[in-house]
Order: C-alpha cells, then sequence, then structure tokens
C-alpha cells in the first residue's frame, strides 16, 4: 500500500512543480522578439469631443515620441497612462508633446481637461512594441484551465 | 472551512436584532440619496464636477462591486434607501410594527412575474443608456427618483418588497454575485421549522414583519433571495435562525435550476464585455452610437448589445454544452441542464466587472475629493479640495492587478465546471474552452 501511495505522492508533487516553474516562465522569461532601432516618430493627434484621430499609435520600444494635440472644438488634453505626462490644447490650437517610448505594452491616452458629458470615456491607445502583456495572460489563462482540467481529469480517473 | 454563526456572539446578535443600528444606516442612505438626487437635478451639468453622478457611479458602484457584493452579498439591500418609504407606508410603521392593522392590504403578484426576467428587461434597458445616464446629472437623477417613486407605487399595489424582488435591475445582479459572499442567512435546524406552526418569519409577528423578500429562511438555498433585512432574526421564536461566515462562492456549489437566472448571468457577462469596449476602448464611433439615444447609429448600437448579451453569449454556451452531450451521452439538452452549466458563467461575470470597475474607478477616483468639496459644481471649497487636478491612481499597475482578476475568475468558473458536470457523466471541457475564449476576448479590451 504505502509503495503504491509514494510514488503517486512524488508524481503529484514533480507535476505542481512543473505547473509552478511554467506559470513562473509563462510570466518572467523574456520573449525572443528583436526591435528595429529606435527613432523618432511625430503624430498629429486631433481632439475632438470625444475622440482622437488617430486613436491608436503603434510605436517601437526606445523610440522618441513626439505628439502634437490639435483641438477641433473645446479645450482637450492628452494624458499618457504609465508615461504619466501630458499636454493640453486650446480650441483651434496645438500643443506638443515629447517622450522616450521605453516601457513596452498598451497604454491609454486619456483626456485631463473636463470637456463635455462623454469626457472620462475620451480614450485613445499608445501601443509600444509587441504587447507582451496580454500573450502572457492570455498564456497564464491557457495554463491554468489546462492544469485545472487535466488534474481533474486524473483524479477522476483514479475514483473510477 | 466550517461556518461560524456570528450571532453566537451577544453583542453581534445585539446589534443585528435591533432595528436602530440598521435604521440610523438606512435614514443615512435616504438622505444621502435625496441629496444625490436634488445635485443631480439642480447641480452643475458638467457631470465630472456633479456630486451626485461621480458619487453614484465612481464612489458607490466601486465600493458595491468591489467590496460589498464579494464580501457581504446583498448587505446593501439591508440599507438601500430606495424602498425605504414605500415599506414604511406599506407596514403603516416605522420601526417595529404596531398592534393595528396597517392601513392597506396588498396583494400577492401574479405567477408570471415570479421571475427575474422584468429584471434582466430593466437592465437592459438601463444598460443601452448608460452613455447618458453615467455622464450626464440630470439623467442619473431622472433614474433614481424613477425608481424610488416605482418602489413606493408598487408597495400600494403588490405586498413585501415587490420592487426589490421582481424589478429592481441592480437587485437582480446583487442577488446572482450575492452567492459568492462569505455571509449567509440560514436556519439552524430544519426539523424545528417544520414544527413552528405560526411561521412568523414568514408572516410577521408583534416582533417584526414578515420576510419583505418573499423567501421562507427554512428554504433558503442561496445568498440570491435573502436580502439580509434581518427581520426573521427578529421574528423566530424558536432562536433558530444563523448568520454565517462561510467560505466563498459555497452557493455556486448549487447549480442554478432557472433560465431567467442564467440569462441574468450571460446578460452580465455580455454588458461587461460591451462597456469595456465602449467605455475603455479607442472606438469613437461606437461611443458615439452609445451616445446619441435615439439616433440611428444607436439602433444599431442596441441591436448589437442585445445580439451580444441574449443571443451570441448564451448560443455559444448552448452550442458548447450541446457539444459536449452528443459526444459524452448522447442526451438532449434540456433548460435545466442549460441553467445547471451557466452557473459557471457567474465567476466570470464577477470578475469582469470587477476588473472593468477597477479600470475607471481607478482613473477617476480624484473626482470624488472634488466633488466632496463643491458637490454641485458652483464654486464652493468646502474641505479645500475643490481644486485638485485630475489625477489617475496606480494605473501603471492595473493591467497585473486586471490578469489577476480575471485569471481567478477563469479558474473558478473551470473548477465550478468541473463540480457540476461530473455528476452529469460529461466533459466540462467544452465549458472551459467557452470561459477561455470570453476571459481572452476580455483580457485583449482591458488590458
Amino acid at each position: 500500500m504505502v509503495h503504491q501511495i509514494y510514488p503517486e505522492k512524488i508524481k503529484s508533487i514533480l507535476l505542481l512543480t512543473l505547473f509552478v516553474v511554467a506559470v513562473l516562465m509563462m510570466i518572467l522569461v523574456p520573449l525572443p522578439i528583436s526591435h528595429p532601432p529606435s527613432q523618432h516618430r511625430n503624430f498629429v493627434i486631433e481632439a475632438r469631443q470625444f475622440a482622437y484621430s488617430p486613436a491608436v499609435l503603434w510605436v517601437n520600444p526606445g523610440d522618441t515620441v513626439t505628439i502634437k494635440l490639435v483641438s477641433s472644438d473645446v479645450v482637450h488634453g492628452l494624458y499618457v497612462d504609465g508615461y504619466s505626462v501630458s499636454v493640453k490644447a486650446d480650441p483651434g490650437q496645438s500643443k506638443s508633446l515629447t517622450f522616450v517610448a521605453d516601457k513596452s505594452g498598451s497604454f491609454r491616452l486619456r483626456c485631463n481637461v473636463a470637456c463635455g458629458a462623454m469626457h472620462p470615456f475620451m480614450i485613445g491607445k499608445l501601443e509600444v512594441g509587441f504587447h507582451e502583456w496580454l500573450f502572457r495572460s492570455i498564456g497564464l489563462a491557457m495554463l491554468m484551465t489546462g492544469g485545472i482540467y487535466f488534474n481533474v481529469r486524473k483524479n477522476n480517473k483514479q475514483a473510477l | 472551512m466550517t461556518k461560524i454563526d456570528i450571532t453566537q456572539n451577544q453583542i453581534l446578535k445585539k446589534l443585528l436584532k435591533g432595528r436602530y443600528l440598521q435604521a440610523a444606516l438606512q435614514i443615512v442612505m435616504l438622505m444621502g440619496f435625496v441629496f444625490t438626487i436634488l445635485a443631480g437635478f439642480l447641480g452643475t451639468p458638467v457631470g465630472s464636477h456633479n456630486f451626485g453622478l461621480i458619487f453614484v457611479w465612481i464612489a458607490w458602484w466601486a465600493l458595491l462591486i468591489l467590496m460589498i457584493v464579494p464580501f457581504f452579498g446583498r448587505g446593501w439591500c439591508a440599507i438601500c434607501p430606495i424602498p425605504l418609504v414605500g415599506e414604511w407606508l406599506q407596514r403603516g410603521a416605522i420601526l417595529d410594527p404596531l398592534p393595528k392593522r396597517p392601513p392597506f392590504i396588498p396583494r400577492r403578484i401574479s405567477r408570471i412575474f415570479r421571475n427575474i426576467w422584468l429584471q434582466n428587461i430593466f437592465f437592459i434597458v438601463l444598460a443601452l443608456s448608460s452613455s447618458v445616464l453615467l455622464t450626464t446629472p440630470k439623467s442619473t437623477a431622472f433614474v433614481l427618483s424613477g425608481m424610488f417613486v416605482t418602489a413606493i407605487l408598487l408597495t400600494f399595489l403588490f405586498e413585501r418588497r415587490a420592487f426589490c424582488r421582481f424589478l429592481c435591475p441592480v437587485g437582480g445582479f446583487i442577488g446572482l454575485y450575492s452567492q459568492f459572499a462569505p455571509l449567509e442567512l440560514r436556519v439552524k435546524n430544519k426539523k424545528i421549522c417544520s414544527t413552528c406552526r405560526e411561521k412568523p418569519c414568514y408572516n410577521g409577528s408583534s416582533l417584526g414583519f414578515g420576510c419583505p423578500w418573499d423567501s421562507f429562511p427554512t428554504a433558503l438555498r442561496k445568498n440570491s433571495y435573502c436580502g439580509f433585512c434581518m427581520e426573521c432574526l427578529r421574528t423566530c421564536p424558536n432562536e433558530n435562525i444563523a448568520v454565517n461566515i462561510r467560505p466563498f462562492a459555497s452557493d455556486l456549489n448549487t447549480p442554478l435550476r432557472r433560465v431567467d437566472e442564467a440569462f441574468k448571468a450571460f446578460i452580465m457577462v455580455g454588458s461587461a464585455v460591451v462597456y469595456a469596449a465602449v467605455f475603455l476602448g479607442p472606438w469613437a464611433n461606437l461611443k458615439d452610437a452609445a451616445y446619441s439615444i435615439g439616433s440611428l447609429a444607436w439602433f444599431v448600437y442596441s441591436l448589437g448589445f442585445l445580439l451580444i448579451t441574449v443571443v451570441l453569449l448564451p448560443g455559444l454556451f448552448w452550442v458548447s454544452s450541446r457539444y459536449m452531450q452528443r459526444y459524452e451521452t448522447r442526451q438532449q439538452m434540456g433548460k435545466t441542464e442549460f441553467a445547471a452549466l451557466s452557473t459557471t458563467v457567474i465567476p466570470l461575470g464577477l470578475m469582469f466587472w470587477i476588473a472593468f470597475t477597477l479600470s475607471f474607478s481607478m482613473t477617476n477616483v480624484s473626482y470624488i475629493l472634488v466633488t466632496l468639496s463643491d458637490p454641485l459644481g458652483l464654486g464652493w471649497n468646502l474641505f479645500g479640495t475643490a481644486n485638485i487636478a485630475w489625477q489617475p491612481i496606480l494605473t501603471s499597475l492595473l493591467p497585473y492587478l486586471q490578469t489577476v482578476i480575471l485569471l481567478s475568475g477563469l479558474v473558478w468558473s473551470a473548477r465550478i465546471a468541473q463540480k457540476i458536470t461530473e455528476p452529469m457523466g460529461v466533459s466540462a471541457f467544452p465549458i472551459i474552452a467557452y470561459g477561455f475564449g470570453v476571459t481572452s476576448f476580455m483580457m485583449w479590451l482591458l488590458l
């Protein structure tokens, strides 16, 4: 009896360790992605109630980004989540903002001047390189659900 | 983990049985509610500077979704101000029951309406107008006062809390997600109830009122239809009511039985997905369509909303369920099985809502301080915080928090799927794959 249970326990501990290692790898292991050399990127964003145009900007990590914000109706702002930099533009005028996009991922652009009813939801996006965290999150979801599914299936088979 | 009955503690029992603490909280909430409506109608039309709008949709909503529902279930319903005045009028009393009969005897609501379909419909109607509701103080005030008046009118027509039980759009999803709460009200010993002839917990007595939620405590299997009002604790002559601390999500071990409840679960998941796209996405056309109520674009948006929430999500789920049935047992997928399997959607929905709420509450929390100092937007500065600049908090941590939250919902859902499908003798794989697909889509929208 002891002889049978002992290897099962070792197997369970090994599987759990493997699972934890897989989760950690999914979170931490750097992905083999190469980025083109950094450059200076210029964008002109037109702000109107309650939208930016273009709404999504794509840059590479390390790029120096200059955003010229042009407001076409009321005073608008542009705040970059994750970088905590912002700029404001009066109607019919433009203001510029320059920063180095040194963090990868997806960052929301938000209007930081109350500009009307839908102001809190006036949102754009800055995509810096490959959206690693999204793919890691989906990978984690796959790992965890797979882990639960196969673990319970194994237990069910043992019960039978 | 075993359950712990907190009424064993005499101080807590006294607090829960007594009416004064609850009444005091209810009156404070009622005053806040009336002020919120007044601020909505009379204050500034700029939503981000209006107390009514900010306190309802940022402060209260965040508290409700992030704290109250997951930890206290229907705890909010116990102090909600909306049914309060109607209930006082119906009972003819504010605190204890009076010896004389109430001024009028309302009828029992018809059997056709004794479900949560009306709550589902009312929720969808509000959800379709949410872009205006969430951003225009007058709309928020109008809807709140409408709910208040409706609750009062229904107490004249129907017995008990008909509005809360069958119509309130908020109560519907609080009931659904209250199954998570580590708190429950249950009878200690069902045998004692079977020998109790008067049933004062349901019919009322001189010590308290009959259950306002039209529930027999002895029949409670889930938190969904218990409003934590504590009337049964007051009226039970046998001290047979317990308020237990229990493991999280205990109710989800008992599958759903009704299709209206199953649809509520899908409507909540679908709404969270659509809201994440409209309010947190960069798509201007979608925002414009959601905001311009009555326009052609809004009708198209509404059609899309309905297709996603009541057709696509439950339809895909049904197909997944059928798939696993056909290949495993070759049985028909009936309403009962569909409802039971839909229990797996509940953790997904709650976690979607928590992740979505975190996103907009963390970015707009600074408005709370502004409106505290200048609730009507009239240039006051009561606490010196009226001119604080908008500042989001911890948004760089947000994607990591949201991933953890969404993953926990998915894992929870997978575990429930395993538990429910095991006795049915079918594979949980299609249901788990469905949860994985919907969660991945939500991750794409939020992260």
